[in-house]
């Protein structure tokens, strides 16, 4: 989808604010908002695709002014209503009780199992990498260029490499396609490859000069670029 | 006269939350998770003081420093950083496919996630705030070299090619800087205090010894 997501040169937004001695996490809810992508992953809410896409759809205003971990919990109530697996009129009884009852302790249960996996799912992940014995368009080399469209659902196909000609730097083998899987379509793997864009081809003249921007794809993005 | 100040609706009716409104609503949904077994407060606290004390840009700093050292480990980790790392005992969520883009005399590279905010979690931690915000994701493909220089006062040479890695797949990108000059002789925990976090995302330089 053309989301406000999909930052890549949009102007006007900057200067960058940098946090001195940032900490990892700034205040509890935020330790409990990141808990909410492996934990419900592990229940079935969604898929890593299906997870950006639920954020994706944030109206562009709420997402662009918003904490990062709002976005996380933003998806999290998508999918939860998606999947039946989360009731919101409950989510939001439960949010004006605790806004007047803000120190009310949460229930203390053990879950040997779940602690297991978090510390598995930390030090194995979760690979998209999906091996298949399908034959790659590309190679290393080839000068593809990326297909103009607009696709309305989970794409990684940023504005800003549509239409634009490069050369394939890496290929990566198959990996799981978000434009299927983040859509719920399963994951139907395809080759992923790195292509290399020249700064002032993807940006005309006020591109610099001496950069370049390099960008994965996946193959049904790509055609081949006109010689 | 007739007050038509409030005539015209705006556009948008946006609401902010307070820290009290997310606090609560991220609450109320720990509750209910907790309740149906998805969560548990222990598991949530673990899963922080992971990334809290045990994942963080130290690891990063180690492989790099090795790499500055054994230059058979440094063309490994260049060949295939998922494998290198894993020597270290290195790897894992959101890492589970790493490449290592190296700094030379002539390439700078500086890594961005434009589309969500994809980082290599092995081996810097969790991202800070500004490299999941808006403002870097959509200048630093813009405008690398006077963000760098502007935002981050690192400048980078006019004849140095920045190579800007948007994140756009699994595949996780991070940056082996340059070693300082200076740092002869030094041993491998001496060289990994001089790596700093930024200069694994190509946004800063190593500390000088």
């Amino acid at each position: 989808m053309n989301g406000g997501h999909d930052l890549g040169g949009v102007d006007g937004i900057g200067p960058v604010v940098v946090e001195e001695n940032e900490p990892v996490f700034h205040s509890e809810w935020e330790k409990a908002a990141f808990a909410m992508f492996s934990m419900p992953f592990r229940a079935g809410f969604f898929g890593v695709d299906e997870f950006r896409f639920g954020i994706e759809q944030m109206h562009p205003a709420d997402y662009l002014s918003s904490r990062y971990y709002e976005h996380w919990v933003h998806t999290v109530e998508h999918h939860g209503k998606r999947t039946g697996k989360l009731d919101l009129d409950e989510v939001e009884r439960r949010t004006q009780h605790f806004l007047e009852h803000p120190d009310e302790p949460l229930p203390e249960k053990k879950d040997p199992e779940l602690l297991a996996f978090v510390d598995a799912a930390v030090k194995h992940g979760v690979p998209a990498a999906r091996p298949t014995d399908d034959p790659p368009r590309f190679a290393v080399g080839d000068r593809v260029r990326v297909i103009d469209d607009s696709p309305l659902g989970h794409t990684r196909k940023a504005r800003y490499v549509r239409g634009k000609t490069g050369e394939i730097v890496l290929a990566h083998g198959t990996m799981i396609y978000p434009d299927s899987a983040g859509n719920g379509d399963g994951e139907d793997p395809k080759h992923v490859y790195t292509v290399k864009f020249d700064a002032r081809h993807v940006w005309g003249e006020d591109g610099d000069p001496n950069a370049s921007l390099y960008f994965d794809v996946w193959e049904p993005y790509l055609e081949k670029a006109q010689a | 006269m007739t007050d038509t100040s409030t005539t015209s609706p705006l556009p948008l009716s946006l609401h902010q939350r307070s820290e009290a409104e997310i606090a609560a609503r991220v609450k109320a949904i720990e509750s209910i998770m907790i309740e149906k077994g998805i969560m548990t407060t222990e598991a949530i606290d673990r899963l922080a003081e992971i990334y809290e004390t045990e994942v963080g840009p130290q690891l990063g700093a180690k492989v790099v420093a090795k790499a500055w050292s054994d230059p058979e480990f440094k063309a490994r980790l260049v060949a295939n950083a998922t494998d290198a790392c894993a020597e270290l005992g290195i790897g894992g969520l959101q890492g589970e496919d790493m490449v290592v883009v190296e700094d030379t005399d002539t390439v700078h590279n500086v890594i961005v996630c434009t589309l969500c905010s994809c980082y290599p979690w092995p081996v810097l931690g969790l991202p800070p705030n500004w490299y999941k915000y808006p403002a870097y994701r959509s200048s630093i493909v813009r405008a690398p070299r006077r963000v760098l220089r502007e935002d981050f006062g690192y400048d980078v040479p006019d004849t140095v090619e920045i190579r800007v890695w948007d994140s756009s797949s699994e595949m996780r990108y991070w940056v082996l800087p340059l070693r300082p000059a200076g740092t002869e002789g030094m041993d491998e925990e001496a060289l990994a205090a001089l790596v700093t976090r930024d200069s694994m995302i190509g946004t800063g330089p190593p500390a000088s010894p």
